[in-house]
């Protein structure tokens, strides 16, 4: 790592404030993307601005019809929390399978939504579940956020506070996992929302994104087969030692399947 | 920069860049060489400690991160010369081979046995999945960690 000045302000508006200071300033959650990084010499920063120390950050409130996760809350803590199991269960499973458990301990939800990598977990649940991305300026509904590879609507000294998501009737999340490091080779969440069926798709491509054709299928049918036939081309996914790009395309497919099988509770 | 915390009960303060990693301070300042570096990449396990009671990967953890955290070291894990239940049933189990992992797979199931005290073989190698055994001694692993629960549930 390249030496840096570390900083662990007590509140939001100090963080905030430390962040417009000169200099290549960045924010550190739980790190576990950031520190690696840091490791390879791959980033930078003049400064670290640890956000552990800010207690409104940290927390799940589940309401009657939306819940509310503080961009601090860690993964294990989104894995186990029993009222999130009960009022949003495709999230709770989707986060606690997330990396590794020492990873959950560590990693956050809005460390991994400002990250946006296109291999993430979360990304995927936050564009099916229409969630709305919580910052100290502003609400960003989700289909605005994410802007590209490793890329979103956040401005520089713009930070994460919270995530909502209004509970949809149903929702699963499929993932398959590289065997190495758990990253989503394909990912898809599918959510039964108030406005309508949401396929979204992380893994696959450089940005989380939709999936039209499979939305309108399962809006008349919700059920596995209504995808049968049903593909994405291959055309700019990812394509890597991995997994070719038809391969992840195919993916897709099936990994949808399963999504829309568990949804219905299969 | 300063960081102070308790690690292995003691109260332990050191003057580190900030850019030091908690397993440089655990091994470096304080001469705790039972944690163990093994990838250096956030993959391999074989440095997890617990902090605030949490297992983590210790080379992905700045010293700064820790100010004023409380951690445990596998050295931490019981009183001078006795063994934590989960390290006696490591031996028992013939649960290492060459041992390089074996502080850290100690760290993990340790953590894994306070949220789940009896885990199906299943759950055990799911939490088990962020630590590598390069011996691949994995069966004895997991024998060891469902040997140690029923040991901990029995003697409460």
């Amino acid at each position: 790592m390249y030496p840096f000045e570390y900083l662990k302000p007590a509140d939001l508006q100090s963080a905030v404030k430390s962040a417009s200071a000169s200099g290549e300033n960045k924010f550190i959650a739980g790190g576990m993307t950031l520190l690696p990084t840091l490791k390879l010499r791959l980033a930078r920063p003049d400064r670290l601005i640890d956000l552990s120390r800010i207690t409104e950050l940290t927390g799940i409130r589940v309401e009657a019809k939306h819940v509310e996760i503080g961009a601090m809350t860690r993964h294990a803590d989104v894995a186990r929390s029993a009222d999130l199991r009960r009022a949003l269960p495709a999230l709770a499973a989707l986060a606690g399978g997330i990396g590794d458990p020492l990873v959950r301990n560590r990693g956050t939800i809005g460390g991994s939504i400002a990250n946006n990598d296109p291999a993430a977990d979360y990304p995927s649940a936050l564009l099916a579940l229409a969630g709305i991305v919580i910052t100290n300026q502003r609400e960003i509904a989700a289909d605005d956020f994410f802007t590209g590879m490793f890329s979103t609507a956040l401005k520089s000294s713009e930070l994460i506070t919270r995530l909502r998501f209004d509970i949809p009737k149903r929702a699963a999340y499929a993932k398959y996992p590289n065997p190495a490091s758990r990253y989503a080779m394909v990912g898809v969440f599918v959510a039964d929302t108030a406005t309508g069926i949401r396929v979204a798709v992380t893994g696959a491509g450089p940005c989380v994104f939709r999936v039209a054709p499979f939305e309108a299928a399962l809006a008349k049918r919700f059920t596995p087969d209504a995808l049968d036939g049903l593909g994405i081309p291959a055309d700019n996914l990812n394509n890597d030692l991995h997994g070719s790009a038809e391969y992840r395309a195919s993916l897709v497919s099936v990994m949808a399947k399963r999504a829309v099988a568990a949804a219905l509770g299969g | 920069m300063k960081v102070s915390l308790e690690v292995n009960g003691r109260r332990v303060s050191a003057d580190v860049e900030e850019r030091t990693l908690l397993v440089e301070l655990l091994r470096k300042n304080l001469l705790l060489t039972g944690t163990h570096v093994g990838c250096d990449t956030t993959q391999c396990g074989a440095c997890v400690v617990h902090v605030d009671g949490r297992a983590v990967k210790s080379c992905t953890m700045l010293a700064a991160q820790a100010d004023g955290a409380q951690v445990t070291t596998i050295e931490g894990l019981a009183p001078k010369g006795g063994l934590h239940p989960v390290q006696a049933a490591f031996r028992a189990n013939h649960a290492l081979q060459c041992g390089f992992c074996t502080p850290g797979m100690i760290m993990t199931a340790v953590e894994l046995l306070t949220h789940n005290p009896n885990p199906t073989e299943q759950e055990i190698r799911d939490g088990l999945d962020g630590n590598i055994c390069r011996c691949t001694g994995y069966h004895n692993i997991v024998k060891a960690v469902a040997a140690a629960a029923q040991t901990m549930r029995a003697t409460g």
